[in-house]
């Protein structure tokens, strides 16, 4: 199979374009983050970076709100506008001749929507139904609040704000923060698939050229917790959540703490999944994950099950992370876990708009794009016995358990 | 791509569609058995026999499935409709013949009661998940509601009673019955070559044998009823439309995927503009869904309490307006421009392709190259459109509500 071409380019007001080119493919994707997420959010404006990205899309440039969305259906674009924590992201793919065309709307949706008066009750209609939906769906509610509690404000925030927040916007405050933080600076933009790198760098610098580099506003930290709690609700299953921290991505130990979380649940004869489900048919849904920032990271646990099963989902669930920390992984675990992360690394060449959501991820942690062979060798030098001695130092003493539904469960001190 | 066929002399068809710049090769097993199949006393026993599949064999228990599954890197999954049942990997070409051993061998399970028994608590648990999420609870009661007593109207979980009386002789009844190889299609789509598939498919497949089942699928249409349940807990209202749409043997079924488009897509559609942009809804989606000798359009609402008999207007006036004037041609080539091109980036990844390729052979024996598709999709014309509006009307249809407002009447 032929090789992907890479390329990069940083322009002087400080915008990372990324390119990588894909030849057995047709279609090509573009993913764009701007440094707009939730956690810039003002205090007293939580969810504005959600509602934002709702807004943007209703008139953009010389569109308006529907002009848009028919120009980017005719080109067959599929395309997202979201808030995530961290950034405020703008995707799309569609096939490789309109992936131009498509990046031009959407420059404008970035750079000059119109943000009008009249759709602002609209967006806030829609936040606020955001925010009640999520009360209606247990296995989410569980994520967005073990998250609050865990990670310091406000790496916990939710994109969707809470309904006080978005009572406090303003369409003044939302196109302020957009005017403040949505701009090339800080920004990456990366395109994968069927591309010409010469075009596509020439017509970014049309559209995101210009400007000052600016650096991003350092971020207060504040508090987080509590590290024990339980949510009233009349469900019929209980919802568990447990997080403890990780090293985040950008660390020398990151392939460890990659390698025991997929040990410990990420596929279907990991640890959780063998002794929770298949060994004692407890739950239907028990998986675990590794979810990093740049500077922080967790381990994020999540199981639902019935309540008079909960209380010994949560005890295996607990005594599986304790055995992980306490006895290590054996060495077929850890083949396994190189073989199913090799597999996906390798398949996901077969998708222009996951190879460019990777490389644009991989910038924002590392500040360069890593190539298969590297990420290979990496895996491959990971032995045993580091994997265990790293599974020893895990810092379960700051970990955070949720639960969710009509009876609270027994915590450990 | 070649497309090669062969049947083995046990009656198992063998497809496949090559690609040698594929990244991936991917199998899959299309079993003719669904819920439809299911008398009522046996309701949820196709779907609990997929979760049975992965509990071992002769030659592999229940771990050493996953395990090695696992070891070989397989992205693998099982699915179960009201027609089919759907056993499916996706690998590096390395590892076909490890991966193919397992899939083919899980094919022929051991079905042991204590496996049964311990798997059985995991499907109670899965049908008390989904009665946790409205839309779900929602989806299950309008599929009931519209198909009445006809067997498509059942869950394809079953019920915590159906599966809780179901008994381990049953289910091996059931797949005597159902699992023969001449009631199933392999699959296989991406980097590999037609001799390894024909003796990888004659080395572990050969020797199945079984009975071919017996569907009885009697067309079936509507009942356009409407019902109001409530759900006082809930936050936001879940409304569920279901109209009669073509069935899986006919050509209408393009058109009427076109036109699931232009009323509910997420996004640019009729219901976009009539609900979500304006903010009465957070939620107006319309899918197509086809079935042997039937289909439906499932359209599904969220929103404010409040608004629902609003919105529920709004829908029927859109229905209304469409089913009478039809799209715009500048409508109907958005849709054909939006489903050909999401045809394509899906068509990318080698574990679509075999899905698409498995479901056109097992529903209607049909090959449909992803270019042939893309053509039929494109001839479609505003008469093609009318023709199908006329034979499947979008209003009335039934309609099922769940959530604190139950003071609510159909629309006029």
């Amino acid at each position: 199979m032929p090789t992907p071409e890479r390329h990069q380019h940083i322009f002087p007001n400080g915008l990372v374009l990324l390119a990588e080119h894909m030849p057995a493919v047709k279609s090509a994707a573009f993913s764009l983050l701007l440094p707009a997420g939730a956690i810039y959010d003002p205090t007293e404006g939580l969810g504005t970076s959600g509602l934002l990205s709702e807004w943007m899309i209703r008139g953009a440039g010389s569109r308006n709100s529907r002009e848009l969305i028919d120009d980017l259906d005719n080109l067959g674009v599929s395309h997202r506008v979201s808030s995530q924590t961290v950034h405020l992201g703008i995707s799309a793919a569609t096939l490789g001749r309109n992936l131009i065309p498509a990046l031009r709307i959407l420059a404008d949706v970035a750079r000059r929507p119109h943000l009008p008066d009249d759709e602002f009750d609209s967006v806030r209609a829609l936040a606020l139904q955001g925010l009640r939906s999520l009360e209606d769906d247990p296995g989410s509610k569980i994520m967005v609040e073990l998250r609050r509690r865990h990670f310091r404000e406000p790496w916990g925030r939710h994109t969707l704000g809470t309904a006080e927040g978005v009572a406090n916007l303003t369409p003044d405050s939302v196109r302020e923060f957009h005017r403040m933080l949505v701009h090339p600076a800080g920004a990456i933009l990366a395109a994968a698939g069927e591309i010409d790198w010469s075009e596509l760098r020439e017509v970014v610098e049309t559209l995101f050229g210009g400007g000052k580099s600016a650096g991003s506003e350092p971020l207060p930290a504040g508090g987080a917790g509590p590290s024990r709690d339980h949510i009233l609700k009349e469900t019929q299953q209980v919802q568990i959540g447990i997080a403890f921290p990780l090293v985040p991505l950008p660390h020398p130990d990151s392939y460890h703490a990659r390698a025991a979380s997929a040990i410990l649940g990420g596929f279907s004869s990991a640890r959780l999944f063998t002794e929770v489900r298949e060994k004692r048919g407890l739950c239907y849904t028990v998986s675990s994950g590794y979810e990093s920032y740049r500077d922080r990271a967790a381990l994020i646990c999540h199981a639902g099950t019935s309540t008079d099963r909960a209380q010994q989902t949560l005890d295996v669930m607990l005594s599986e992370i304790r055995r992980l920390a306490d006895d290590g992984v054996e060495p077929e675990e850890l083949e396994t876990m190189r073989a199913g992360l090799k597999s996906s690394w390798i398949m996901q060449q077969e998708s222009s708009l996951s190879r460019s959501g990777q490389l644009a991820a991989d910038w924002y942690y590392l500040n360069r794009i890593r190539s298969l062979a590297e990420i290979s060798a990496a895996l491959d030098a990971l032995a045993p016995d580091s994997v265990s001695a790293f599974c020893q130092k895990l810092d379960l003493d700051q970990m955070t358990i949720l639960t969710l539904g009509p009876t609270a469960l027994e915590f450990p001190a | 791509m070649p497309f090669q066929k062969t049947t083995l002399p046990n009656g198992l068809q063998v497809i496949g569609e090559l690609d040698d710049q594929a990244h991936s090769v991917a199998f899959g097993f299309f079993v003719r058995a669904g819920s439809r199949d299911e008398p009522p006393e046996l309701a949820g026993v196709s779907h609990f026999l997929e979760h049975m599949i992965f509990k071992g064999t002769e030659r592999r228990d229940a771990l050493a499935v996953n395990r090695e599954l696992d070891r070989v890197g397989a992205k693998h999954n099982a699915q179960t409709s009201e027609e089919d049942t759907i056993y499916y990997l996706a690998c590096l070409p390395e590892y076909q013949e490890r991966a193919f051993d397992i899939l083919s061998d899980i094919l022929r399970p051991s079905l042991r009661e204590e496996d049964f028994e311990t798997e059985k608590q995991v499907i109670l648990e899965e049908i008390q998940m989904y009665q946790d999420d409205s839309m779900s609870v929602a989806y299950e009661e309008a599929k009931s509601l519209h198909f009445g007593p006809h067997a498509l109207g059942r869950s394809v979980l079953g019920t915590e009673q159906s599966v809780g009386g179901l008994a381990v002789d049953q289910m091996r009844a059931y797949f005597q019955r159902y699992y023969g190889p001449s009631n199933m299609t392999l699959a296989i789509a991406g980097n590999t070559r037609w001799d390894d598939v024909v003796r990888l498919a004659e080395t572990h497949c050969g020797n199945w044998f079984g009975d071919s089942g017996v569907r009885s699928a009697v067309p079936t249409s509507g009942t356009r009823k409407f019902e109001a349940r409530l759900r006082a807990e809930d936050m936001q209202e879940t409304l569920v439309g279901v109209a009669d749409a073509p069935p899986v043997e006919s050509d209408d079924r393009y058109p009427a995927g076109l036109l699931a488009t232009i009323l509910g897509d997420h996004t640019g559609s009729r219901l976009y503009w009539a609900l979500i942009d304006p903010g009465h809804a957070d939620g107006a989606d319309v899918s197509y869904q086809a079935y042997g000798q039937a289909g439906s359009y499932f359209s599904f609402l969220s929103c404010d309490p409040e608004n629902a008999q609003s919105n529920l207007a709004r829908f029927a006036d859109e229905c209304r307006l469409l089913q009478a004037d039809g799209p715009t041609p500048a409508e109907l080539e958005q849709a054909k421009n939006k489903v050909m091109a999401r045809s394509v980036l899906r068509n990318e990844r080698t574990l679509y392709r075999l899905m698409s390729l498995g479901y056109h052979w097992s529903h209607r024996r049909e090959y449909l190259s992803q270019e042939d598709e893309l053509r039929v999709i494109a001839a479609i014309t505003l008469d093609d459109v009318r023709r199908v509006l006329d034979r499947y009307p979008l209003w009335p249809q039934t309609l099922f509500t769940l959530g604190p407002n139950t003071n609510l009447t159909p629309p006029r």
